[in-house]
């Protein structure tokens, strides 16, 4: 059992309430504080990503009269080696970080879903087959094996998108197939078949929609996890390629000037430390108010 | 129960043995699949053609896969994972110089981890709803979110550039272990804490611990002497399957703390694209990893009488 689906029993007289509706759930996420100031960041750091553009000059603006300047109301940020503005930087790098961690988890979902959904609907050969696949996959720790799929795909956008993605597949069969088990076995699907639904409609109409709730969860957690692996990535130097702003990239070269400049590699980890643990705030406070019988941990 | 006990232990451990077989086909493929000539990529940019064709028939490259598979394990088994492309020594000696480092440093922050994490989490279940408790719960939301390699370079700035209270990076020492296994054992102590705390706090529900109550013991005596000892059982688990994670870590620790280990190894092989290196210590880690998963099983069997292992 992992530690995120584990319940403390003790909130639960007060959430003994069964949810009935979505709106009754972003109520409860909106009134948990923490989760809000999670929300808040998120739409923050989220907004100003998607307006760099309009907000900040360009990130890659080299100025030699003004390198390795600490911070000044010029430069709020401080420059770096280049004297490129550390602010504009930071910033285009939610750009990149938000775009990794968002394809990641789309194409870990893509093929997360379906096959945990058929391993766990057909049991027998087909699940057997599978889970011995997700168990080899998860012989390997997570980010060694991110690390492994770049030392033979090589460094770069795309494949670091497909390396955080596979990491994290066997999280999404693990899940998906064990929602589907328990709703297999649901009365209501019984009734659906003897009302002649045929397994392709079972499967879109009753197991995938009730696979919903952990999925999401589950994906909030996982933005998290992957923008934090892409950041290990590229402060490792086998992330996104350089001049392209990147947080982990742009703090492993601050890693060389921390000596005199202790900026360069402060701020774009502040900013992974701050993305990261937003998503974490959002998705614990969503598996409260989506799952009460999951109980409160925070 | 003895016996069952006993079969239950030789089945978990002949359970691993596909997993690690797996592994080795895994790593194997993966390096296969690497775009271009196998035997060039193994010998090393540095290779001349003859000595590349030399490689090419000595590592069987030149037969049909399953028998190159074959050929590949069977010098894994016996500890034979090829010369280094780049320095041309024995791939497992390099292992074995950086074994030790990675080691010292895994089990040292394993260590810390789950002497603060449970302190931290019986202190939060102790106090729980109480400040003790916020605090420690988002010191864990802290650990479980920062990056382990902006963490040390943050403790390397306040405490070895700052204060010179420890060496920056390097090793030798053991104040060059302080710095990097603090760093790595963040993550795992975040984990550790909210684990003990939750399962803490179920158990401090549960009927015997109402009696230790009612027969007047105090409060810390109830916890400590009574509902722990049941509360560590899942955290046993989660101290193994943590593991893989701060194999994952040292990667990133080791790199940014100069710690010669076997991540920062990893590290460079990538760089130069030396896979024997590569292949040689991937094998490593997942092998080590699915050790330790097993070991945790057998722990968490003896540990807890209610498990049948069936």
């Amino acid at each position: 059992m992992s530690p995120s689906t584990r319940a403390s029993d003790t909130d639960k007289g007060v959430r003994s309430t069964i949810p009935s509706a979505g709106r009754s759930a972003w109520d409860r996420l909106r009134r948990r504080r923490t989760a809000a100031a999670g929300l808040v960041v998120l739409g923050m750091l989220l907004a100003s990503s998607l307006a760099a553009p309009l907000l900040m000059g360009d990130p890659d603006d080299v100025d030699f009269a003004a390198v390795l300047q600490s911070p000044s109301p010029a430069h709020p940020l401080g420059t770096d080696q280049l004297g490129r503005d550390l602010l504009t930087r930071v910033i285009y790098g939610g750009r990149i970080s938000f775009l990794i961690g968002a394809l990641a988890v789309l194409l870990a979902l893509a093929a997360g879903i379906p096959v945990g959904v058929i391993s766990g609907y057909a049991g027998g050969t087909v699940d057997l087959l599978v889970q011995r696949g997700v168990d080899l996959l998860l012989a390997f720790p997570g980010f060694l094996l991110a690390l492994t799929l770049i030392a033979v795909l090589g460094v770069g956008v795309t494949n670091v998108v497909v390396s955080v993605a596979v990491a994290a597949i066997p999280v999404y069969v693990r899940l998906v197939r064990g929602a589907t088990l328990v709703i297999r076995e649901q009365t209501y699907i019984e009734a659906a078949r003897a009302l002649g639904a045929g397994d392709r409609a079972i499967i879109l109409r009753h197991v995938l929609p009730n696979c919903l709730t952990p999925v999401i969860v589950q994906s909030t957690l996982q933005l998290g996890a992957a923008i934090l692996t892409a950041a290990g990535l590229g402060f490792l130097g086998l992330g996104v390629r350089p001049p392209t702003p990147e947080w982990g990239t742009m703090l492993g070269e601050g890693q060389t000037y921390l000596l005199s400049y202790w900026f360069i590699a402060t701020f774009p980890g502040l900013a992974i430390f701050l993305v990261v643990m937003a998503f974490n705030l959002v998705g614990d406070g969503l598996r409260d108010a989506l799952d009460p019988r999951a109980g409160a941990r925070g | 129960m003895r016996a069952p006990l006993g079969r239950y232990v030789v089945r978990r451990l002949l359970y691993a043995l596909p997993t690690l077989l797996g592994v080795t086909l895994a790593v194997f493929l993966l390096v296969r699949l690497i775009p271009g000539d196998p035997a060039r990529l193994i010998a090393g940019l540095l290779a001349s053609d003859d000595e590349v064709q030399r490689l090419r028939v000595e590592l069987g490259l030149d037969r049909p896969m399953p028998e190159q598979y074959a050929r590949f394990l069977a010098s894994v088994l016996a500890g034979n994972f090829g010369l280094s492309a780049v320095t041309r020594t024995p791939v497992i000696e390099e292992i074995g110089i950086r074994m030790r480092a990675t080691l010292t440093l895994a089990v040292t922050s394993t260590a810390l981890a789950v002497a603060a994490g449970l302190s931290a989490g019986v202190l939060a279940a102790a106090y729980h709803n109480t400040a003790v408790d916020y605090a420690v719960m988002m010191a864990a939301l802290g650990g479980v979110s920062v990056p382990v390699f902006w963490l040390g370079i943050m403790l390397m700035l306040l405490f070895a550039v700052h204060l010179h209270w420890v060496p920056a990076g390097g090793s030798g020492t053991p104040a060059h272990l302080i710095l990097p296994a603090v760093t790595l054992a963040a993550f795992s102590t975040a984990i550790v804490a909210r684990m003990t705390r939750g399962s803490l706090l179920e158990t401090l529900n549960l009927d015997f611990v109402r009696t230790a109550r009612a027969k007047g013991i105090g409060e810390g005596a109830v916890i400590i002497r009574h509902a722990l000892r049941n509360a560590l059982i899942p955290v046993v688990t989660v101290v193994g399957l943590q593991f893989g994670t701060l194999l994952g870590g040292a990667v990133l620790t080791e790199t940014t703390f100069a710690w010669p280990g076997l991540g920062r190894l990893l590290v460079s092989a990538i760089t130069a694209r030396d896979y024997p290196v590569i292949q040689g210590i991937v094998i490593v880690f997942a092998a080590m990893f699915v050790v330790v998963n097993l070991v945790t099983d057998l722990l968490y069997v003896a540990v807890d009488p209610r498990i049948r292992y069936g």
